[in-house]
């Protein structure tokens, strides 16, 4: 697969070219508007760390376009049917390419990638890929070039290590004093790490620009056309998709989260391309299942208070859930808000293809008359002032969300909408670093959710879902227990759902995985444990004289540099 | 005149002091968290060995007190190890100021981003000075004439303009439509030959001019007005009775009485070159001290926030003493013993 691979991309460059040769295309431009802070994937503090690295180290196998496991630094991705995960499912086992080496020229080795299972995996080190080796008992050397990673339980989708960007395989010569506590003053081997992909480093300066040259040593003999390569951050997203698409000072673009008409003014200048790729990212409403009333004083959004059951006083009530979510008009949503960036969706799972369940598409359409019919049937009733109530309880939301001013402009939509049928919303919104902190002495976290309703954007790394829809589980419900840092954010609960998050982490075939995930997502969907809104995707831009850009949800943007050309 | 300027730098160590403390704590009683750009995906338990890696789970105190001593003690040790080539004491055990975000020393970060900032910024403070003082005299000594009145015209706008807008307004006139000067400025850059000197010239003029205009736009309102009282006063008829030349009496007498406000704002924006121009530069990507400063700030990166501000408080400190012993040279009425 690896060779086929390699012998398409040759193909390609020959036939795009002419004659490929390392180097040959010069300089190539990488704008992201947030700068790269370290080089470090482990450390990093974001996507953008992440992408600028992936130019230099890389895993074992990566996620193609479609998320697709592709064999990277090996020649084939294990499974059970060759052998290479065991029958058990307990162990995985990975062979290295031959002849892999360093950018400085030396071998890669098994003692290499159990290095860097044991750096990631170390208690000081604050890894943040931590979650990827998840059930992890050993990773151990079998010879030179085997790597055999062993789990505590039967692990159905082994491919969490050492796959994707996010667990790129770091040099031990380099790393070895920098494990634990020392990982954080180890600067220059995190701002210049030795990898095995098409560029290395030549400066790095943190939070501004990173510059590579071509890798002498890289697997690909004609590979990376581009001789050299600047990353440089900063800005913001609009001034960035302008370097691309109308002034050609850059070549490529990541993450324009632009007004969709003034991108749309930008590509009539003939520049460059917009390309966009949709992965697991689902922004949604939450709904709290818990009463949040600030008079509950400890006991507020908590499932039980002084020991009885402690629901929300409406959004308990099913009818309402579904009413809001009836409500909502989520073509309008994404044409003003997302543009191309966005496609409505009616599931909180609407990624890989694979997985996105079709039973809940009915939400697509809004139906205004038939939520008031709804509400008027269940008992909530237009009280003085317009605001539907029942037995003395208004139905009165507060709706939060991060500062951000697609945010706003949707929750104004929806506070629209839902006068239309009855309720009277208040809009709030929290500046991200608080809303997504995780501080538990702040009321204003996701996490503590006071408030009846609020709206992010969540996803998964990777391409399975196991984890992402385990975190629907009662034991995640998210409470003081847990400092208020359980992924249960509607804190509903559910033994039938529970145990289907069960069956799904004992379950190995993928057509019965696919099975069991899309019952999962039609439940909390048909439960309205949350609104989804949203399928966001990702949007770059690249210059109309750059060829072989294939954007990626499931990697790094940037995965497929080497094969990258100036036409 | 010595004395003074030793008392006012005793008196500035308990200041500074305080005003550092009032820095970390307003910053550690701030709801933020360095994890919190992480993607969503990164869970909980994740997240809190990260910030137990970073020293968050000690208390308040001791954090303070840790940073205190990296600032006042080993930070210049090490500055002056470097300089000078002199090993003093455990100098690798030593723990220097680390950033949360870069995981690198926060002194070198500044030192850094210490040379496009002085560039673009300190050219630009120049410039406006330059540029202000013959405008803001001219313009007050022939008042209300056509010079005046297009200068105070010119001069409101840059005043009252905000820079994120005269900024997008160059890039899309000069970058965009006319493509004379780049949009996106190299920090990367050497200047070697005349050739990379004429690329460094080209990407500087955008984010100067804004800055400069700015600038210039404040001194000369500043210095018009205070023309404009000197001009009357008595002593300035008296300089003309003895029959003075006229330009002695404006560039000699005037103008010197007219400076003294005008030196202290300039003085005290010194500081402010240092901190650089946050807007300006996150336009253009220059990619300076502010753009650091901003970036910390979003990235809840408490200890590159804590000595950036902390060094701006330290510089203010010292230029309002700068500016206290300007007054001497310039004003004789004035005199400190």
């Amino acid at each position: 697969m690896k060779i086929r691979l390699t012998v398409v991309l040759l193909l390609l460059a020959i036939f795009t070219l002419g004659l490929a040769q390392r180097g040959s295309a010069g300089h190539v431009n990488i704008l992201y508007w947030q700068a790269a802070s370290t080089l470090n994937p482990y450390l990093s503090g974001g996507t953008k760390d992440i992408e600028a690295a992936s130019l230099v180290v890389e895993p074992l196998a990566r996620c193609d376009q479609d998320g697709n496991i592709l064999p990277w630094l090996v020649d084939e991705v294990p499974t059970i049917e060759n052998g290479g995960v065991a029958a058990d499912l307990t162990s995985i086992t990975w062979k290295l390419s031959d002849g892999l080496v360093w950018s400085d020229g030396s071998p890669v080795t098994s003692a290499d990638v159990v290095f860097t299972g044991e750096y990631c995996m170390d208690e000081n080190s604050g890894c943040n890929s931590l979650q990827q080796f998840d059930g992890v008992a050993s990773i151990e050397a079998v010879d030179d070039s085997t790597i055999k990673i062993t789990f505590d339980a039967p692990k159905p989708f082994p491919y969490g290590p050492f796959v994707g960007a996010t667990t790129p395989i770091l040099q031990k010569a380099q790393f070895a004093d920098c494990i634990g506590a020392n990982a954080q003053n180890c600067t220059d081997a995190n701002f210049a790490p030795i990898g095995t992909g098409p560029f290395v480093v030549t400066d790095f300066r943190a939070n501004d620009v990173v510059t590579y040259k071509a890798n002498d040593n890289y697997r690909v003999a004609d590979q990376p056309a581009f001789a050299t390569a600047t990353f440089k951050g900063g800005g913001d997203a609009a001034s960035a998709a302008r370097a691309v698409l109308e002034t050609g000072e850059a070549d490529y673009a990541w993450n324009l989260q632009v007004e969709p008409e003034i991108l749309a003014g930008m590509v009539a200048a003939g520049k460059g391309t917009v390309v966009t790729a949709f992965g697991a990212n689902v922004e949604r409403l939450m709904v709290n299942f818990t009463n949040d009333d600030p008079s509950l004083g400890d006991y507020r959004s908590l499932q039980f208070a002084n020991g009885a059951p402690n629901p929300h006083p409406f959004l308990a009530d099913i009818n309402v859930r579904k009413a809001l979510s009836m409500a909502i008009d989520r073509e309008i949503l994404t044409e003003i808000g997302y543009g191309k960036a966005g496609k409505p969706s009616c599931n909180v799972l609407a990624a890989p293809a694979a997985y996105a369940s079709t039973a809940n598409d009915g939400c697509l359409v809004q139906d205004i008359e038939g939520a008031n019919k709804l509400l008027d049937d269940a008992g909530w009733l237009p009280g003085p002032g317009g605001t539907r109530e029942k037995n003395g309880v208004p139905l009165k939301i507060l709706y939060q969300t991060s500062t951000n001013s697609v945010r706003q402009g949707t929750q104004a939509l929806v506070k629209e909408w839902w006068k239309e049928i009855g309720v009277d919303t208040e809009l709030r919104n929290i500046d991200a670093a608080v809303f997504f902190g995780g501080d538990p002495a702040s009321p204003d976290t996701y996490g503590k959710f006071y408030a009846d309703i609020e709206m992010y954007t969540n996803g998964f790394n990777g391409t399975d879902p196991e984890v992402y829809m385990a975190g629907w589980t009662c034991d995640e419900a998210s409470d003081v227990t847990n400092d208020w840092l359980g992924s249960n954010i509607p804190r509903y609960c559910d033994p039938a759902y529970d145990a289907l998050a069960a069956k799904l982490s004992s379950t190995a075939a993928f057509a019965d995985r696919v099975a069991i995930v899309k019952e999962m997502n039609d439940m909390l969907m048909k439960n309205y444990v949350m609104i989804p809104l949203i399928h966001r995707g990702s949007v770059s831009a690249h210059s109309n004289t750059l060829t072989g850009v294939q954007m990626n949800a499931w990697d790094s943007e940037l995965w497929n540099i080497a094969g990258w050309n100036r036409k | 005149m010595f004395t003074f300027v030793l008392r006012r730098l005793l008196i500035a160590i308990p200041t500074l002091l305080v005003i550092s403390f009032v820095i970390f704590f307003i910053l550690d009683s701030a709801p933020n968290d360095p994890t919190g750009n992480l993607p969503l995906t990164i869970p909980p338990e994740v997240r809190q060995k990260i910030r137990d890696s970073l020293g968050l789970d000690q208390p308040m105190y001791v954090r303070y007190v840790k940073w205190l001593r990296q600032f006042l003690i080993y930070e210049p040790l090490n500055l002056l190890e470097e300089n000078t080539g002199i090993k003093i004491g455990d100098s690798e055990g030593r723990l220097r100021i680390v950033s949360y975000a870069t995981r690198s020393p926060v002194m070198e970060l500044i030192a850094e981003r210490m040379p496009q900032t002085l560039w673009v910024v300190g050219v630009a403070y120049l410039l406006g000075i330059i540029i202000s003082i013959p405008i803001g005299v001219i313009s007050a000594y022939r008042q209300y004439s056509i010079f005046d009145q297009v200068g105070t015209f010119v001069s409101l706008i840059g005043f009252s303009l905000p820079t994120f807008f005269t900024g997008l307004l160059m890039i899309i006139i000069f970058g965009v439509k006319l493509r004379w000067f780049p949009s996106v400025y190299d920090t990367t850059l050497v200047v070697k030959d005349w050739k990379t000197f004429v690329l460094q010239v080209k990407q500087m003029i955008m984010p100067v001019t804004v800055l400069t205009f700015f600038n210039a736009s404040r001194l000369t309102r500043f210095l018009r007005s205070s023309m404009l009282d000197n001009l009357n006063m008595d002593y300035v008829r008296t300089a003309r009775a003895k029959g003075q030349k006229e330009q002695v009496v404006v560039w000699g007498h005037v103008l010197r009485n007219s400076l003294i406000p005008v030196v202290t704002l300039i003085a005290l924006g010194i500081p402010g070159i240092f901190g650089g121009a946050i807007i300006t530069e996150q336009i253009f990507r220059v990619n300076g001290l502010g753009q650091l400063l901003i970036i910390a700030i979003q990235g809840a990166d408490i200890p590159l926030v804590q000595t950036l501000t902390f060094i701006f408080a330290v510089l203010i400190v010292f230029f309002n003493i700068i500016a206290d012993v300007a007054y001497g040279f310039l004003d004789p009425r004035i005199r400190y013993s």
